[in-house]
C-alpha cells in the first residue's frame, strides 16, 4: 500500500498492463521520453522501449485509427490524447469506427483498446484542452465510458479497462490530477464497471456526480453539513456502463436528487440521469430534480472559468433549493 | 485528365525507379491496343494472366447483373467496379492472401473475392443482411468501409502491429481519389512512413468522387508524387494495363515484405459507370469522356494482347463468360438460402456482453426472452 496522486495511480496502473501482459503497448504524444505532458507514463519507455511506448506523429485521428489497426493485429493499446478536448480531431475514428468494430465486423473483430484522455478545467489552460465533451461519447455507441474521481478508482479502473474486451474511453479528472493523496494497493486489484460508488452517505439529498465534480460535490455536503442537511454523494465512476441501481435506491430514500457535471447544461449526461432518475422513481420524488453544470456557451478564458464552472456555492443553493429552503 | 496518348513508358529496374519528369509519366506494359511497349518483357506467364482475366471476368458479369437486379428492385446499392477491374484484380494478384491483410474500401469485389471472401455474402451485404459483416474465419480482411479513408488508418495500424509483432503479412488497402483529400488519408500515410509500415496504398484515382472530377480534389499533377512529402515510394500506373499494375504491386510489395515500408500508388483509371445505382453521370459527364474511356477498357487491351499470343478466342470469351455466370447464379442461391434477419440480432456484438442498460433495452423492444 502506498499514498499516490491520481496520476501516479494511473501510471501504476499502465505500468502492471505492461508487466502482465506483453500484447499491451502505450501510444500517444510526448509519452517517451517526457513520460507525457502530465507525467502519467513517466520512466516507462527506459522499461520497455520505443516498441511498447510510441512518440506518434502529432494527430490525434491517427492516435485512436492506427490502434484499431493495431488491435487487429493482436496488440492491446493504450491510447493517449493529451486533453478530451482534443479528442474533436479524432471524433470520427473514436466513436464511429473505434465503437462499432466489434459491432460491424459480427464479433470477429472485438478491439481490446483504452483510450485515455484528462478533461476538465479549473487549470487555467488555454482554448480547447478542458472542455467536458463526455456526452458525445455516450452518443456513439459501444464505447465504455469510465470517469474516475480519485486515486483508488483510477488505479483499479484503469486495470480493468486495460483487459476489458472492448474499447473504453477512460477519462481522467486533470484538475485533480496532484490534488491530495490515497491509499492505493500495490496489487493488480481492479474495480468494476458500472458500480457506482457512495462517496458520502446521507438522508435528506442524493447528489450524482462524476470525475471532478465528485469533489466539489463532496465539499458542498461538507458544507450542509454544518447546517443540519445530510447529503448523499454518489460517484457514477463509469456512465457507460451506467449504475443505475445505486442511484435508485439512494433517490428512493432521499426523495430529492441533483446532478452536477462540467459539461455544458442542454443535453449534458445530467439530462440522461435525470429522464433515468423520473423513470426509475417518479413517486418518491419530494421536488424536481435539479441540474448544476456549466452554462451553454463556449469554454471561456481562463480569468472566468471558475464563474462558469459548477461551483461549490452553486451546488449548495441547488441543493437547498430542492429541500425548499429560501436563503 | 489527361489523354493517354500523353503516356510515358517506364521501366521497373532492380532498386529505386526514378520517376520520370514528366508529371503525367504513368508506368505502362501494354498500349492500349495491347501491344508490349518498347523494351519491356512481362514478367506474368500466360496462365497467371488468363487467372485474372477470369477473375475480372466475374466481376464485370457481376457488375452487369447486379446492376439489372437492382434496377428491378430486386437488390440493395451496386458500386459497379466496371472499368476498374485490371486496377484491382492487378494489384490483389500481387500479394500471397495467407498472410498478407486486406483493408477494403468498397469497391473492389475481385480482390474480395481473391482474398477469400464468399460472393453470396458480397450479395448478402448489399441486401443488409447482418451475416456477411462477419468474414469467414481465415480470410485475413477487414469489412468493408464507407466512410472514406477513415480504413486508411486501421490499415496502417495493422501494418504496424504486425511488424511489431515480428509476423509475416503485408497490408493492401485500397481508396480513391477523392479520400486523397480527406485528412485521414494524409494521417495514415504519414503514419506509415515514420513506422516503416509493410503496407501497399492502391489509390485507385477512377477521375471521379461521385459528380466531382479529379482536378478538383487535388493541385497536384499526380496524386502519387505526395508519397515524396511522406517519405514512402510513390509510383503511378496506368491502372487500365493488368500487367502494368500487377509489376508496379508487386515491386511495392517486395519493398514491403523486405523491409523497405510502405508505397503509395496511383492507378490511373476511369470509372466506366456511376458512383453506384443511386447516381445520374449524365447530370455532370461529358459522353465524349466516357466514350474515349471506352475505348481503353482494360478487357479489350487484355484480350487483344492474349488473341497476339494465341491465347484468346471466342470460345473461350464464351467460356469465362459462362462460368462467371453460373458463378454468379450459385452464389446468389447460396444467398437465398441464408437465414433471415432477426431484430434480435440488433443487439448481438455490441460489446462482449450487454450492459444492464441493453439488456432492459432489448426487453422492451422485443419482449422477454
Amino acid at each position: 500500500m502506498a499514498e499516490l496522486t491520481i496520476v501516479e495511480a494511473i501510471r501504476s496502473a499502465i505500468l502492471t498492463g505492461l508487466e502482465r501482459d506483453e500484447r499491451v503497448m502505450v501510444l500517444g504524444l510526448d509519452v517517451g521520453r517526457l513520460g507525457g505532458v502530465f507525467r502519467s507514463t513517466d520512466g516507462l519507455i527506459e522499461k520497455f522501449g520505443r516498441k511498447r511506448i510510441f512518440d506518434t506523429p502529432l494527430a490525434e485521428a491517427s492516435i485512436i485509427g492506427s490502434a484499431i489497426g493495431l488491435a487487429v493485429s493482436g496488440l492491446v493499446p493504450i491510447a493517449e490524447i493529451q486533453f478530451l478536448g482534443f479528442t474533436a480531431q479524432a471524433f470520427h475514428q473514436m466513436g464511429p469506427q473505434l465503437g462499432r468494430f466489434r459491432y460491424r465486423s459480427r464479433g470477429r473483430y472485438p478491439l481490446q483498446v483504452t483510450v485515455r484522455a484528462p478533461m476538465g478545467g479549473g487549470t487555467r489552460t488555454p482554448e480547447f484542452h478542458p472542455d467536458a465533451t463526455e456526452a458525445l461519447y455516450v452518443q456513439t455507441p459501444a464505447l465504455k465510458v469510465v470517469m474516475p474521481s480519485n486515486p483508488y478508482d483510477a488505479k483499479g479502473l484503469l486495470i480493468e479497462a486495460i483487459r476489458d474486451p472492448d474499447p473504453v474511453l477512460f477519462i481522467e479528472p486533470e484538475r485533480l490530477y496532484r490534488k491530495g493523496k490515497a491509499e492505493v494497493p500495490d496489487d493488480a486489484y481492479t474495480v468494476p464497471f458500472g458500480n457506482a460508488r457512495i462517496a458520502r452517505a446521507g438522508s435528506d439529498v442524493t447528489i450524482i456526480a462524476w470525475s471532478a465534480a465528485v469533489e466539489v460535490c463532496e465539499r458542498a455536503a461538507e458544507e450542509l453539513a454544518l447546517e443540519g442537511i445530510s447529503v448523499e454523494v454518489i460517484d457514477l465512476r463509469t456512465i457507460v456502463p451506467l449504475d443505475v441501481e445505486t442511484m435508485t435506491q439512494s433517490v428512493m430514500r432521499t426523495g430529492r436528487a441533483v446532478v452536477v457535471h462540467e459539461a455544458v447544461l442542454t443535453a449534458g449526461f445530467g439530462a440522461e440521469v435525470a429522464a433515468t432518475l423520473q423513470e426509475e422513481c417518479f413517486l418518491s420524488l419530494d421536488a424536481p430534480i435539479a441540474r448544476v453544470a456549466s452554462p451553454d456557451t463556449p469554454y471561456p478564458p481562463a480569468s472566468m472559468e471558475d464563474a462558469w464552472l459548477p461551483s461549490t456555492e452553486r451546488v449548495v443553493a441547488a441543493v437547498r433549493r430542492t429541500l425548499g429552503i429560501q436563503k | 485528365m489527361q489523354n493517354v496518348t500523353d503516356f510515358v513508358t517506364d521501366t521497373l529496374g532492380g532498386g529505386e525507379q526514378v520517376v520520370s519528369p514528366a508529371a503525367d509519366a504513368v508506368y505502362q506494359v501494354l498500349d492500349s491496343e495491347g501491344n508490349l511497349r518498347n523494351g519491356v518483357t512481362p514478367t506474368l506467364d500466360d496462365e497467371f494472366v488468363l487467372e485474372a482475366l477470369r477473375w475480372m471476368t466475374l466481376s464485370r458479369v457481376y457488375d452487369q447483373k447486379a446492376i439489372g437486379l437492382q434496377r428491378q428492385g430486386r437488390y440493395g446499392i451496386v458500386s459497379p467496379v466496371l472499368g476498374q477491374e485490371a486496377s484491382v484484380v492487378g494489384a490483389a494478384m500481387a500479394f500471397d492472401p495467407a498472410i498478407d491483410w486486406l483493408v477494403p474500401s468498397y469497391r473492389e469485389l475481385p480482390a474480395y473475392l481473391i482474398w477469400g471472401y464468399p460472393l453470396s455474402h458480397h450479395m448478402l451485404n448489399l441486401t443488409g443482411n447482418p451475416i456477411p459483416g462477419r468474414i469467414p474465419g481465415g480470410v485475413k480482411m477487414l469489412p468493408t468501409q464507407a466512410a472514406i479513408a477513415s480504413q486508411l488508418q486501421h490499415a496502417v495500424g495493422l501494418a504496424w502491429g504486425l511488424q511489431i509483432q515480428e509476423k509475416d503479412g503485408v497490408v493492401l488497402t485500397f481508396c480513391g481519389d477523392g479520400a486523397s483529400s480527406e485528412g485521414d488519408f494524409h494521417e495514415a500515410c504519414n503514419l506509415a512512413g515514420v513506422v516503416n509500415a509493410p503496407i501497399v496504398f492502391l489509390l485507385q484515382n477512377n477521375q471521379w468522387a461521385i459528380s466531382t472530377p479529379r482536378s478538383y480534389q487535388s493541385a497536384t499533377r499526380r496524386l502519387s508524387d505526395r508519397a515524396a512529402g511522406y517519405g514512402i515510394a510513390g509510383r503511378a500506373v496506368d491502372g487500365n494495363d493488368l500487367l502494368a499494375v500487377y509489376e508496379v504491386t508487386k515491386e511495392a510489395v517486395g519493398r514491403a515484405r523486405s523491409g523497405g515500408g510502405a508505397t503509395l500508388i496511383e492507378s490511373v483509371t476511369y470509372r466506366m459507370s456511376f458512383h453506384n445505382t443511386t447516381d445520374q453521370p449524365s447530370r455532370y459527364q461529358d459522353p465524349a469522356q466516357l466514350e474515349e474511356a471506352r475505348q481503353r477498357d482494360p478487357f479489350k487491351r487484355l484480350h487483344a494482347y492474349l488473341s497476339q499470343r494465341g491465347m484468346w478466342n471466342i470460345e473461350r470469351e464464351r467460356e469465362y463468360s459462362s462460368a462467371a455466370e453460373q458463378a454468379f447464379e450459385t452464389a446468389m442461391a447460396d444467398a437465398q438460402k441464408a437465414a433471415a434477419r432477426e431484430p434480435a440480432q440488433i443487439f448481438e456484438n455490441v460489446f462482449a456482453e450487454l450492459t444492464p442498460r441493453l439488456e432492459s433495452q432489448r426487453r422492451e423492444l422485443l419482449g422477454p426472452d
